[in-house]
């Protein structure tokens, strides 16, 4: 199992120990964080609800495939589900591999994919008082709008964290 | 068959009142054309009608009264004798209207020729089709087969069966009173609210997800359009016109919002 839920914080350190392995030389993980402004709304909270059923085999499909296109050693996924404060962690990525390059590549490729295809919601509060469903609510009003690809339509939508990059033991 | 074909009854409810529900799923304002000396028969009278305003025999009487009556917008007519016409076959029609045609029709599967009365008509065809009766012509089909209409093939062949005699009405009955298919359903975030439970399990006659969708978003006024959303059957993917099975557990997903 490469791609997991959780309802309480992610352990990032366990997440990590378990993609340590001695012929790997570089790691790469990502961390998405629930951040307090989208769309110019100030955002107080996050519920995030999944599929976990079918999220849980298209994440790993997502983790598999990365292993095929880039040559990494081990990777791992964790989502979190329920309700996130600001500044908790959403989502975590870690890879290791022989070099940094493909670790780098392989993390971007597993975080890019997941917000796209697996079945996860999430519902922002507001400190208007208001909520709605990121990708949802605004698509309703105007149906022309495929969530296939909801960078390239509201590139604003795809991303809600800071993001940020750790790296150890660069090669 | 010496009856009226409208008031036939298929799980206690007449033919009628099926056509009307099916259509009111897929149109905005749904229509009972009746000759005048039918506005009181008690098959018809609950519904909304339009009264034959022009002198014809048959079907092109009312075709040609509901463009007298609203001629600025396309009919969807429907005959009152097709017991097998589903959701999917409406679904499928109204995705492939071609505007700019007089007609969008299904291609019957018995001779190849045009179906006018399970049909999209356009505004566009009223003063053509008064024409055409004015010159002596009574026949919608061949009408649309000397003015041309677009043609679907029909996804079911059966689906526009009709039934003229007593053994086709048993035949329709035996196979419509079969139990209406259960599935269950898991609703997700917005759709879960929407629907105001997380799962049902429930009986249809939609034979596919696409129809599925439709029925349940005419019974919860969802908010997203098919094309928005993805579905699932029994934990994987699915396209939309896969055949679904009894039990199978559906759901559809709305545009995801991960990490």
């Amino acid at each position: 199992m490469h791609f997991r839920f959780t309802e309480r914080a992610i352990d990032t350190e366990s997440a990590r120990r378990e993609l340590q392995t001695s012929s790997a030389g570089g790691y790469v993980s990502f961390e998405g964080w629930v951040r307090d402004l989208n769309e110019g709304q100030e955002v107080t909270r996050l519920e995030y609800e999944a599929f976990q059923e079918l999220a849980v085999k298209e994440g790993d499909r997502i983790v598999a495939e990365a292993r095929r296109r880039f040559p990494v050693k081990l990777a791992l996924c964790i989502h979190r589900v329920g309700s996130l404060e600001l500044g908790d962690m959403a989502v975590w990525v870690g890879v290791s591999s022989v070099h940094r390059g493909e670790a780098f590549d392989a993390c971007r490729f597993i975080i890019d994919e997941v917000k796209h295809r697996v079945p996860i919601w999430k519902k922002e509060h507001y400190r208007s008082g208001d909520s709605g469903w990121v990708n949802c609510e605004r698509c309703a009003a105007a149906p022309q709008h495929s969530h296939m690809e909801p960078e390239h339509a509201e590139p604003e939508l795809a991303e809600r964290h800071h993001d940020r990059v750790a790296v150890s033991n660069p090669k | 068959m010496n009856r009226d074909k409208a008031a036939l009854k298929y799980h206690g409810k007449t033919q009628l009142d099926r056509a009307y529900e099916l259509a009111s799923r897929h149109v905005a304002n749904v229509f009972v054309s009746v000759r005048a000396d039918q506005t009181l028969d008690p098959t018809r009278a609950q519904r909304p009608m339009i009264v034959d305003s022009v002198a014809a025999e048959g079907p092109i009487a009312g075709i040609r009264s509901a463009f007298a009556a609203h001629p600025k917008v396309a009919w969807l007519v429907l005959a009152c004798d097709l017991p097998y016409l589903s959701d999917d076959a409406l679904d499928y029609l109204l995705r492939r209207r071609d505007a700019a045609a007089f007609a969008t029709a299904y291609r019957s599967a018995h001779d190849g020729l045009p179906e006018p009365l399970c049909a999209i008509w356009e505004s566009s065809a009223a003063e053509t089709l008064a024409d055409y009766q004015a010159g002596g012509g009574h026949c919608p089909r061949k009408f649309l087969i000397r003015h041309g209409a677009r043609l679907l093939e029909l996804q079911d062949t059966r689906a526009l069966e009709n039934v003229n005699t007593p053994e086709e009405y048993r035949q329709a009955i035996a196979t419509l009173d079969k139990a209406p298919m259960q599935l269950k359903i898991q609703y997700y975030a917005l759709m879960r609210e929407q629907a105001g439970r997380s799962e049902e399990t429930l009986e249809t006659s939609a034979s596919t997800p696409a129809g599925l969708y439709q029925e349940l978003a005419a019974r919860y006024g969802f908010t997203l359009s098919r094309d928005q959303l993805k579905v699932a059957v029994n934990s994987e993917f699915s396209d939309w016109s896969r055949k679904l099975n009894v039990g199978d557990a559906v759901v559809f997903i709305p545009p995801v919002a991960g990490g």
